[in-house]
């Protein structure tokens, strides 16, 4: 069966900012806010609107193909409008492909991770530490501290598995039911290659090879006061464990920080919360008080560190049905990661600056 | 002992579904006697595919159905008429009465025959509902997190009650209940190909479902297969891989109508009103989070992998009812090779 050509807009490279990973070093590709303006003005129009969009961007560009040797055959800038033309072709027919999750991978590499892209590099300069315990292959489970009241520290690792890792990695979350009720939220998170967090798709997307996402303090770590921060809420009842444990993948716990400080919540508004159907509705010292502009997350530095992963192979997969060593395990887990905040927290000397 | 049937009962076969299979099993010399049943004569071209099937026109809500299974000695029933499309049952209660009462009526004329060896039930995968708490996939054992409010999904559910009561009372029986996931297809007429055939389709704000499909002939073939052998058991039927609705729209050349949440019911009842789609309050649902179930049971126990996945049969379907794209995929082409040359026109391209 003919399925949908998946052409990388990006070709190896990524970003201006010079990293320590190999994929990068070949050569400069393409902004991302090239791609972001190419693909945000195109995507509701026809092929036509992308070469204003091309237009618009070229001079910034510009100066980063002067430094190659001139290319033979088709310029980069045709290559590109071609690529972007090839992609809007591939959304307007329908010509791409999808798995069982809603996974769109087309999608994903070329506006979902675009979009994210800025954010990441300029403004929470995210860095990353301990790329090279994340295996290149395989399922493994990622198991994060949650904060910041809105999860972009979700969305900031995502980025950082597929950037920063040897080898691109898509991190596919479980996430709590309320997201896939949010009219568009839902939706665009099938569409990032999230699911809903129960044992049974944690399992399916571990056992097909996956690296998979979790953050098992959920809405009592997002959403802690401010006077808490980096303090580890309980990891849920274990069930990340036990589905590690069921499909013998190792945990790689992950310590974000940096996240606590994008919106300092100082209050919760209950009543408004249980009105809106929401877990809690933070007051920070910018929302509600300045209104949209209080959406803008403080530009904190962040750092996210993999740690060494724990294996889980030695043990029976009957071993998940052992609540002790499912509670130990969790506890290990949860003590690896609140070591690892302490540490990086220490070496921190300012919130913003790193 | 596994049997090949010789006198084959199949319910529902002025509808596609039963109608075919009923001309499959009488093309197979094997087979002594083929009874169709239903409330109302199959077309022509149907009887004339049936071939040497015999129709029998009767209510199976009627205690008639157990004369018609004792005198002519049927050792297999395959209940096919589980319906989802109210336009074509004689509205919603109609289609609810035929379903449910007379899957009792038909099991209790099973459960009375000394002859029936072997039963097969078309559900539905609408028996899992479809809700933001599911699963990615369903398998069979899942149980389902909001238990369907009303329409086809529940008619569907109580049937499996039914039958799941009738291999109680009849152990010796086996059964085999068969959950499809949607149909479609070049000829098949369904609530959800009516839908895709609308020259601009609703969707529902925000929200994109992953949409399995399963292609008509497959459908009748796995009919088939359990109708001919001892396959005893609860079975997703679906084809492999996932369309998102959204995708769907896209490669049937349609534009999607997005529609707030608030007014889907509204567009329901004048799109019901219209005649042009009917779908069920539980079928919308189903254009929110989607459904998607595993097949692996159904590829390892049952033995039978569907021929058509869920992208080919969306595109056999597209192909064979002519649906016109409003957007020519070549024009799209012809749009970005002239980006392209405006590109290279471009001084600051190099």
């Amino acid at each position: 069966m003919p399925e949908a050509r998946v052409i990388p807009l990006r070709q190896d490279g990524g970003r201006p900012r010079p990293r320590p990973a190999p994929r990068r070093a070949s050569r400069p590709g393409i902004g991302s806010l090239t791609e972001r303006t190419a693909a945000a003005r195109g995507v509701d129009g026809d092929g036509g609107h992308s070469e204003e969009a091309m237009d618009a961007v070229a001079p910034t560009t510009g100066g980063e193909l002067a430094a190659l040797p001139a290319p033979k055959g088709p310029t980069e800038l045709e290559a590109r409008v071609a690529a972007v033309g090839e992609f809007l072709q591939r959304r307007l027919t329908g010509r791409y492909a999808v798995d069982d999750f809603g996974f769109d991978r087309d999608l994903t590499e070329n506006v979902v991770m675009p979009l994210l892209r800025p954010l990441y590099d300029t403004w929470f300069r995210v860095e990353t530490i301990g790329t090279e315990n994340v295996p290149t292959s395989g399922g493994a489970l990622l198991v994060a501290n949650h904060s910041g009241t809105l999860p972009l520290d979700a969305l900031m690792t995502t980025v950082a598995t597929h950037d920063d890792l040897p080898v691109p990695r898509y991190l596919r979350m479980l996430a709590a039911d309320l997201v896939f009720g949010l009219p568009g939220v839902g939706a665009a998170a099938r569409k990032a290659g999230h699911t809903l967090a129960c044992n049974a798709d944690a399992e399916a997307l571990l056992s097909a090879g996956e690296l998979v996402g979790v953050w098992p303090e959920g809405f009592k770590g997002i959403g802690k006061d401010f006077a808490d921060r980096y303090k580890l809420q309980r990891f849920g009842r274990g069930g990340f464990v036990s589905a590690a444990l069921r499909t013998g993948v190792p945990i790689i716990p992950c310590s974000i920080v940096g996240a606590e400080e994008i919106y300092p919540k100082i209050a919760d508004l209950g009543p408004i919360a249980r009105l809106l159907g929401v877990p809690y509705f933070p007051i920070t010292p910018t929302w509600p008080l300045l209104g949209p502009l209080g959406l803008v997350p403080l530009p904190s530095k962040w750092y996210i560190e993999f740690g060494e992963p724990i294996p889980t192979d030695s043990y029976d997969p009957s071993a998940a049905d052992d609540p002790m060593l499912v509670f130990n395990l969790t506890d290990q887990v949860r003590e690896n990661i609140q070591q690892t905040l302490y540490r990086l927290l220490a070496g921190r000397r300012n919130a913003f600056l790193g | 002992m596994p049997e090949a049937p010789s006198v084959v009962l199949v319910t529902g076969v002025s509808r596609f579904l039963g109608g075919h299979l009923a001309a499959r099993l009488a093309a197979d010399p094997s087979i002594e006697r083929v009874l169709g049943v239903d409330t109302t004569p199959p077309s022509r071209e149907m009887r004339r595919r049936m071939g040497r099937a015999e129709f029998v026109r009767v209510d199976i809500r009627n205690p008639l159905i157990g004369k018609v299974i004792s005198t002519a000695k049927v050792d297999t029933v395959v209940h096919a008429s589980l319906s989802g499309n109210p336009g074509q049952s004689g509205g919603r209660s109609m289609m609810m009465e035929m379903n449910v009462i007379g899957t009792m009526q038909l099991l209790a004329a099973c459960q009375r025959s000394d002859t029936v060896r072997r039963l097969v039930v078309k559900s539905t995968s609408a028996v899992y509902g479809a809700s933001k708490r599911d699963p990615a996939t369903f398998t069979e054992t899942t149980e389902p997190k909001a238990i369907p409010p009303g329409g086809y999904a529940k008619d569907a559910v109580e049937i499996e009650g039914y039958v799941r009561s009738f291999s109680r009372r009849r152990p010796d029986i086996p059964v085999t209940t068969l959950r499809f996931v949607n149909l479609i297809g070049p000829r098949i007429d369904t609530s959800f190909v009516r839908y895709f055939s609308l020259p601009v389709v609703p969707v529902v704000l925000g929200y994109d479902a992953r949409v399995q499909l399963l292609h008509e002939e497959d459908a009748v073939a796995v009919l088939e297969r359990a109708a001919a052998q001892d396959l005893p058991g609860v079975f997703n039927v679906g084809g492999a891989g996932v369309l998102m609705l959204s995708q769907a729209i896209r490669r049937a050349g349609r534009f999607p109508l997005p529609i707030p949440q608030p007014a889907v019911p509204l567009v329901g009842r004048f799109t019901r009103r219209a005649r042009l789609v009917d779908f069920s309050p539980e079928q919308m649902r189903l254009l929110n989070f989607g459904r998607v179930v595993d097949t692996t049971k159904l590829r390892t126990e049952f033995g039978f992998t569907p021929r058509w996945t869920t992208v080919q049969a969306f595109d056999d379907f597209v192909a064979g009812r002519g649906l016109r794209p409003w957007i020519d995929p070549s024009r799209l082409g012809q749009a970005q090779d002239a980006a392209v040359a405006v590109a290279r026109a471009l001084p600051t391209g190099s």
